[in-house]
């Protein structure tokens, strides 16, 4: 704590208040103190944070034969993976995003035994296509990331396992995920600030989350900077938290050094 | 000239430049993504080196400072810095002008874009090149400062040749995100390439000729660079010693 704080830091502690203060006082927050925008801030909150998390989820158990597949697949299953890496990784995520969403919208609806499914109700809301849209650009990213983590771990471990008599899939269970796995976390948690970030853009396929409430309250109020102002500090807040969370995870996995 | 109805064209007629095509529309979307890309890359070059000195040698104010701009810059989305930016900066300009008596200017969309993206740039090259910085063995500088050279010599004949190549990689990656946020420039309204796309698509319906399309020239973009990447880094790295043997 002393090495924090230096005589300057307190100074632009000091400053900082005075900014937050300023903000507080002298912009328009009485629109924070209405109901009905407090309850869509709680309700873009959980979309925000359900779609990061669920995204990550279904991304990486997806990579993982991904990266699986680049790493020690034959070449028919090596090569649809790096093709799937090199798409998603070189073209926006806005750009799957629209694809999926007014491609596959606009071509569902001529298929005719699909209109009569119980699936439709779901087909035709926007969530379906952005949670898939945001798991398959994790898949993509993670699937490179993970196919150097399965590079990574050391060779004799693996022939280890086989000398013992365990079946492949039981290595791969017991000896090769887990080690590749513990090697990306510390990766694993800057993508997943990446995904918090990229949730923004679902807003664009009318989904309400946090970023498009911000925008529904610009609409109502005209009030144009504190609501983007609050949209920085709940990110901010947010990559904070998830930051704080996987520095908890590494801690609890142990680890030797040398 | 009238057109048909889009069903009754084929994709190649529809990505064509004849009158009823809409290839002009996509290779001006192009253009304006490099354009806008290479532009908010150079100025966020800029700001990385500043801010790369800045954070290393620039005193303990200056250290700070520059710390608190890529943390908030990097933890919060581009989209929501684009939209505060694209709002504030012409903002505070109007403003600041009509405070000193001048009449209000609209800014060029084509230059806020720049200038915003460049601030978000900025910080992420920042990081990359304090890396990089870092990497340069710091016996070779302190052997500059012993000869007596200047900070700026130091920094332009001793630690910008060293660092070159360890900050190759970091900027490339950089550079393949600032072609990929030029898209974001979409949502605000910009015409660059994923918003033509979006405008070809949705006029003619032809979802599935128009997005691969536009894919695939990012996809190329994406390619020639990572080519291009690699041999500047080759370039770099000329008389390393090469780590294989």
């Amino acid at each position: 704590m002393k090495e924090f704080l230096k005589p300057h830091r307190i100074v632009m502690a000091l400053l900082a208040l005075v900014l937050v203060v300023v903000c507080v006082v002298y912009l328009r927050w009485d629109w924070l103190a209405k109901p009905k925008y407090q309850a869509l801030i709680v309700t873009g909150l959980i979309w925000t944070i359900g779609l990061t998390v669920s995204t990550m989820i279904i991304g990486m158990v997806l990579a993982i034969p991904i990266g699986l597949a680049q790493a020690a697949g034959p070449w028919y299953l090596a090569w649809p993976a790096r093709m799937f890496c090199t798409v998603i990784r070189g073209t926006p995520l806005l750009m799957q995003l629209w694809l999926l969403y007014y491609g596959l919208g606009s071509l569902f609806p001529s298929i005719p035994w699909l209109k009569d499914s119980a699936l439709w109700p779901i087909l035709r809301q926007a969530w379906p296509y952005a949670v898939v849209a945001l798991s398959l650009s994790v898949a993509g990213y993670e699937g490179e990331v993970m196919r150097g983590a399965f590079n990574g771990v050391p060779h004799g471990q693996l022939e280890a396992g086989r000398a013992m008599g365990m079946p492949a899939f039981t290595i791969f269970r017991r000896i090769w995920l887990p080690q590749a796995l513990q090697r990306v976390l510390p990766t694993i948690g800057g993508e997943t600030v990446l995904q918090l970030k990229a949730t923004p853009l679902v807003s664009t396929i009318t989904i309400f989350e946090i970023y498009r409430v911000a925008g529904q309250v610009r609409q109502d109020t005209f009030i144009i900077y504190e609501p983007l102002l609050l949209l920085a500090v709940i990110y901010m807040a947010l990559t904070g938290l998830i930051v704080l969370m996987f520095r908890w995870f590494e801690g609890r996995t142990p680890t030797r050094t040398a | 000239m009238i057109c048909p109805s889009a069903a009754q064209l084929s994709s190649l007629e529809l990505l064509g430049f004849g009158d009823c095509g809409w290839g002009a529309t996509l290779v001006w979307g192009l253009t304006n993504s490099i354009m806008i890309a290479l532009g908010a890359y150079a100025l966020g070059f800029v700001i990385g080196v500043c801010g790369a000195f800045g954070k290393l040698y620039g005193g303990p104010v200056g250290r700070d400072l520059w710390a608190v701009y890529t943390t908030i810059v990097r933890a919060v989305p581009e989209l929501v810095l684009i939209l505060i930016l694209y709002y504030a900066v012409p903002g505070l300009l109007n403003e600041l002008l009509i405070r000193l008596g001048h009449a209000r200017v609209e800014l060029p969309q084509f230059l806020t874009g720049v200038v915003v993206l460049a601030f978000v740039q900025g910080a992420y090259q920042t990081e990359v090149l304090r890396g990089a910085i870092l990497a340069v063995p710091h016996g070779q500088i302190e052997a500059a400062r012993a000869m007596g050279m200047p900070p700026l010599l130091v920094a332009w004949r001793v630690i910008f040749p060293l660092m070159t190549a360890n900050a190759v990689p970091g900027l490339g990656n950089l550079w393949l995100n600032a072609t990929k946020d030029t898209a974001l420039l979409a949502v605000i309204g910009f015409s660059e390439l994923t918003k033509a796309t979006q405008q070809a698509s949705s006029t003619t319906k032809a979802f599935f000729t128009f997005y691969p399309a536009a894919m695939g020239l990012y996809l190329v973009i994406s390619l020639v660079s990572i080519l291009l990447f690699s041999r500047i880094e080759k370039w770099a790295r000329r008389g390393q010693r090469d780590v294989r043997g």
